[in-house]
């Protein structure tokens, strides 16, 4: 019974700690790093600073938002299926929360003049802000001729033949565990 | 049933988006536009509201799309949202398990070698509709070209992106964005 009481604890814990990562998080996943860190590593001990590298690459490295890998993640490691479960719930919320009533200011104030004069400009603010993105996630990307020529291949792929999205990326990943068994082959070889 | 739509199109896009940030742009935009959900300054508009605002832009814009398109604002972002965190919870789950596999798998790294990249190329790709909605409103004829909105947005564009490269703050840049928004806005 006090086994049970214990679980429930932390998943409530695991809770709290999520949200509130949730809470005070801007700009997504990344951004919550060094957050999980403090909190889940420094200040709770539930897991090792190794173990939150490992969640960034295992993050990186699954589909779905780092977010939500990261409190899955770290849920699981902590108790189980329901600390996944509770920390998860936790990230979500505030967003899901914030998200709505924001959803409902906008479609009530949306049409007033100098809100939509304020948005003409803020779509070119954000043009700009996914241009740095873009940029970043450039510099991010493993350099070599593989790379390159999948990130000219996926570009025109969609912009010229304007093929689905989901096809270009199940290509790519076939391309790129294809070449890079070869080259592994190829090394061994030698 | 919209509902189910919601769900099944934000599972397929939680999926098949590897990375942080933006990745998820290239897909959303895709289904949002195929499915008339909303035009694409709607989407730019709240990519605003999302830098904005805690949480991750995943859960930001399925809950947003769900409250828009859904009779039942609520229910519509509820599935919208369950949608798009269940491929990753599942997924971390069955990882979390056979951790020790996963991280050393070749498999997985060849698989990463060729997605990071191609994340990147559809990401341009989005990015280039993007500002073509931003910066020719309507449709794009050369008269366009001419009005002044267009200047103005390329102008408030270019400041922000030295701005953005220079590290500032993104709230700041949009707050800025905005107000030159508004004072043209009112000028013009």
């Amino acid at each position: 019974m006090s086994k049970i009481k214990g679980k429930f604890k932390k998943a409530l814990q695991l809770f709290i700690v999520f949200f509130k990562i949730g809470a005070f998080t801007f700009g997504g996943g990344y951004a919550m790093i060094p957050l999980i860190q403090r909190e889940v590593s420094e200040n709770k001990k539930w897991v090792t600073d190794d173990d939150v590298l490992d969640i960034i690459a295992i993050a990186e490295s699954t589909p779905g938002p780092i977010a939500i890998n990261s409190a899955t993640f770290v849920g699981y490691r902590v108790c189980g299926f329901w600390g996944s479960f509770f920390a998860t719930l936790g990230v979500v919320l505030p967003s899901f929360i914030i998200i709505l009533a924001i959803s409902a200011v906008l479609n009530e104030f949306g049409d007033l003049k100098p809100v939509q004069y304020a948005f003409n400009g803020i779509r070119a603010g954000v043009l700009a802000l996914l241009f740095k993105a873009l940029w970043t996630m450039y510099k991010k990307c493993p350099k070599g001729a593989v790379s390159y020529i999948v990130m000219a291949a996926s570009f025109l792929l969609t912009a010229v033949l304007d093929l689905p999205v989901l096809y270009v990326l199940i290509g790519c990943a076939v391309f790129g565990l294809v070449t890079s068994l070869i080259i592994d082959r190829r090394s061994k070889n030698k | 049933m919209i509902y189910l739509k919601l769900f099944l199109t934000f599972f397929k896009i939680g999926l098949f988006t590897f990375g942080g940030g933006y990745a998820m742009l290239p897909l959303i935009e895709e289904e949002i536009i195929a499915n008339g959900w909303m035009p694409m300054e709607q989407l730019v508009n709240f990519i605003a509201v999302s830098e904005s605002t805690p949480g991750p832009f995943a859960i930001n814009i399925a809950t947003y799309v769900g409250s828009q398109v859904a009779d039942i604002g609520v229910l519509g972002s509820a599935c919208a949202t369950l949608g798009v965190v269940m491929p990753s919870f599942i997924i971390i789950l069955i990882v979390a398990k056979i951790y020790d596999k996963f991280k050393n798998s070749k498999t997985v790294k060849g698989v990463m070698t060729g997605l990071k990249p191609a994340v990147v190329g559809l990401i341009a790709n989005a990015i280039i509709s993007i500002a073509i909605s931003v910066l020719f409103p309507e449709s794009v004829t050369l008269a366009v070209f001419k009005t002044a909105q267009t200047y103005v947005s390329i102008g408030i564009c270019a400041v922000a992106t030295v701005l953005a490269f220079k590290k500032v703050h993104p709230i700041i840049i949009i707050l800025l964005s905005a107000a030159a928004g508004i004072i043209s806005g009112y000028l013009l």
